[in-house]
């Protein structure tokens, strides 16, 4: 079988007005500006309302513990939970997720243990969980590289013809790298079953999008690679989830990527070293905290009758224990090996790195030697 | 899919042929496609044109274009792409169509390629290759002719080797494939039509170790890829002047194989370093410091570097005058002072 199939190209523009499922208010949207999307069963919303709430209120612990000094830095995804969770609850176990800095919280809906997740904020390793045993790749720094990563995957996975797909995140500000552009293409060329979602939160830390493209929307990205591409509330939870849905089903038939824009917004600081009163005024934060994608979702719960006083109380109890386990996981000192900083660099072992390891191990002991001599208080680095 | 042992799969030893560096990368790509599954080819133009120095000739034909194709022209995206296929356990080995153009891959060499293993605690390693065509000497227009070592040596995580012989080439690319850690496979191009008898399959020394290639007492010249027959070049007119060289071939840049290169330079006393690259902040700049630091005592001159000027590199009516020739070295031996 070759891979090397023809494929008709997709000329169709995303819409210009978001696809939207659910209202600011909580009402179901039907016709045009549902794009022709189902707003997904009630089971389906309210294990993504769980999810939601589980998330943010994670995000808010972290957020609290980094001011305390407990982790080095946190970029927050307060108020993306839609993006953050509807488009990563739509693919399965055996799907690859290749996520960036931001999105440590679909990396808790994925099932990671928040100390895995944190370990890198934290300071201990670059990486703390297995990205095998959850089929999720590091959570990427430098921009929009880690879609590449994605769709090398996705090809790979079609050559052995696995039937899984890969999904990335990126920001608005990482559609403007190259390799962006390279991963939209190279997917769009190779058919690769993967799907982009780029969650405009508006804001590459201080720039605005006006400053980052001329694009009417970055859904329409997609026309010029040959892949669909959608422009999806990204504060509604049901239509990210079900344009995402539609997006994973077609990868998974073998219909080749799509570029899913989420236009949300991003309500806390880009990580806490930021400033964000310099470059966005509080008037359009409170405008988009109006607009939160966990109430407009609760209100259509509870206009249902599906979200009853008892269950709101066990989601909330089962929030709070994951704060508390994260609250409890951070307050512990971390063991940390200096030794191991030589173990992961190459797989066969090298002659050079054995000599610095010996060397460090070295210093460690005279270091302990001195501290054990009271009075003799001199810093590993001076021991001679 | 199930990949197969190289040993099942080896072809059988012929005899002796003459084959030049390109047709015995040639086919140790071959080899290790019929070796391996997971042993997939891509990159710029490697498909039905067989690479623009033919090193991936007629693989297309043999494999299929499931196992060799050619790629967007993107040098990020097929360094980001090979990534996630060796995430996926497969052992891509892509080409960089000439050195100067793997500079827009920078990026995902150095961020990713290099830091995997140790970012996941050696969970994740990325068993790739990377060949980059490089060095000039092929009357090459600008950008085709770059030296670019420097950057990936100093890039932990990155093994990084160049052949200088159509034996070397085939073993050294079929263990840098077989390997766990990702591979920068440089081949220098002035080299790839230069030949040598071979009987494939061929297994020279193993990739990180380098070699001597020429016996002798009184001096040391270190050289890699295209500058081991200036120095070889070197050692014979020396000779003719009674002076007694020794040539080491490097093979790999990193790591370094101080044993091979401090056993030859205790014994001569006496050590330069030779490429192509320029020498400000140049691999040389490594190679000298190590020397010295480690073989001080043994030395009777200061370690010397022969290179390329401190210039971008040359037009082709220009670049004779940029590499380092045997009369350079020769030269520069001679601003030692000797006992007799
Ligand atoms: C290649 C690269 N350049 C610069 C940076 C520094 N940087 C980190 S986050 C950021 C803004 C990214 O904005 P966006 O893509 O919109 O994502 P967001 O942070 O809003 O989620 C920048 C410039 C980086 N991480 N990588």
């Amino acid at each position: 079988m070759s891979l090397n199939v023809e494929h008709q190209s997709v000329r169709t523009l995303p819409s210009e007005k978001p696809i939207r499922l659910l209202d600011n208010a909580g009402h179901a949207v039907h016709g045009a500006a549902a794009g022709g999307f189902e707003l997904p069963e009630l089971d389906t919303l309210l294990e993504l309302y769980r999810r939601m709430v589980i998330a943010r209120r994670f995000d808010v612990q972290v957020t609290a513990l980094t001011r305390q000094g407990r982790l080095a830095t946190y970029p927050s995804a307060y108020g993306q939970e839609a993006c953050e969770i509807g488009a990563i609850s739509a693919i399965e176990a055996r799907d690859w997720f290749f996520p960036t800095y931001r999105d440590s919280i679909a990396l808790l809906t994925r099932g990671i243990e928040p100390g895995d997740i944190l370990q890198s904020f934290r300071g201990d390793w670059h990486n703390g969980y297995d990205q095998h045993a959850h089929r999720t790749a590091s959570q990427a720094t430098p921009l929009a590289t880690q879609a590449l990563h994605a769709v090398g995957l996705a090809h790979a996975a079609r050559l052995r013809q696995d039937p899984i797909v890969t999904m990335t995140y990126l920001g608005d500000g990482a559609t403007s790298e190259g390799d962006a552009h390279e991963a939209f293409n190279f997917a769009a060329v190779w058919q690769t079953p993967t799907v982009f979602l780029v969650q405009n939160n508006q804001f590459a830390i201080s720039v605005p999008l006006s400053r980052q493209t001329r694009a009417a929307t970055l859904a329409d990205k997609a026309v010029g690679y040959g892949m669909p591409g959608y422009h999806v509330d990204g504060n509604d939870v049901a239509a990210v989830y079900a344009v995402t849905r539609a997006a994973v089903e077609r990868a998974r038939a073998g219909g080749g990527p799509t570029l899913i824009e989420g236009l949300t917004y991003r309500i806390e600081a880009h990580t806490n070293s930021d400033d964000p009163t310099r470059y966005r005024l509080a008037r359009d934060v409170e405008h988009w905290k109006r607009r939160d994608p966990i109430e407009r979702l609760e209100k259509y719960l509870v206009s249902e009758g599906a979200l009853s006083e008892s269950m709101r109380a066990e989601i909330t109890d089962a929030a709070e224990s994951v704060a508390a386990h994260t609250r409890d996981l951070m307050t512990v000192e971390a063991e940390i090996d200096p030794l191991e900083l030589f173990d992961h660099v190459y797989a066969r072992p090298r002659a050079a790195l054995l000599e610095q390891r010996a060397r460090l191990e070295a210093e460690l002991a005279d270091a302990a030697i001195h501290a054990a001599q009271p009075g003799a208080a001199q810093p590993a680095g001076a021991a001679r | 899919m199930t990949a197969t042992t190289t040993e099942q799969a080896a072809p059988q030893a012929s005899a002796p042929t003459q084959l030049t560096m390109a047709g015995a990368l040639n086919a140790a790509l071959r080899d290790a496609m019929a070796a391996d599954d997971r042993v997939v080819v891509y990159g710029e133009d490697v498909g039905p044109l067989g690479g623009v120095f033919r090193v991936t000739d007629g693989l297309q034909a043999q494999f299929g274009e499931d196992r060799i194709w050619d790629s967007p022209l993107a040098e990020s995206g097929i360094i980001g792409t090979a990534i996630g296929m060796a995430m996926y356990g497969m052992r891509p080995v892509v080409e960089m169509q000439f050195d100067a153009f793997s500079y827009p891959a920078f990026e995902q060499m150095v961020s990713h390629v290099a830091k995997m293993r140790n970012r996941t605690k050696g969970r994740m390693s990325l068993p790739m290759v990377v060949r980059i065509p490089c060095a000039g000497a092929i009357g090459g227009v600008e950008h085709h002719s770059d030296s670019s070592e420097a950057y990936w040596t100093a890039t932990p995580g990155l093994t990084v080797v160049m052949p200088s012989n159509p034996a070397d080439a085939y073993s050294m690319l079929r263990e840098a494939i077989d390997g766990d850690d990702p591979v920068v496979f440089m081949e220098p191009k002035s080299r790839y039509w230069s030949k040598a008898p071979v009987a494939l399959p061929v297994t020279t020394a193993p990739m990180d170790r380098a070699v001597v290639v020429r016996e002798g007492t009184d001096v040391t010249l270190l050289a890699y890829g295209p500058t081991v027959r200036t120095a070889l070049e070197s050692a014979d007119a020396a000779a003719a002047e009674g002076l007694s060289i020794e040539v080491v071939d490097l093979r790999s840049l990193s790591p370094f194989d101080d044993e091979t290169v401090g056993a030859s330079v205790r014994k001569t006393s006496r050590a330069a370093v030779i490429h192509e690259a320029a020498q400000f902040g140049g691999y040389g700049a490594e190679v000298a410091a190590r020397v010295t630091e480690r073989n001080f005592h043994h030395l009777a001159a200061p370690v010397l570097r022969i290179t390329g000027f401190d210039i971008p590199f040359p037009s082709p009516k220009l670049e004779e005058f940029h590499l380092p020739t045997p009369d350079r070295v020769l030269a520069a031996l001679d601003t030692w002072e000797w006992d007799d």
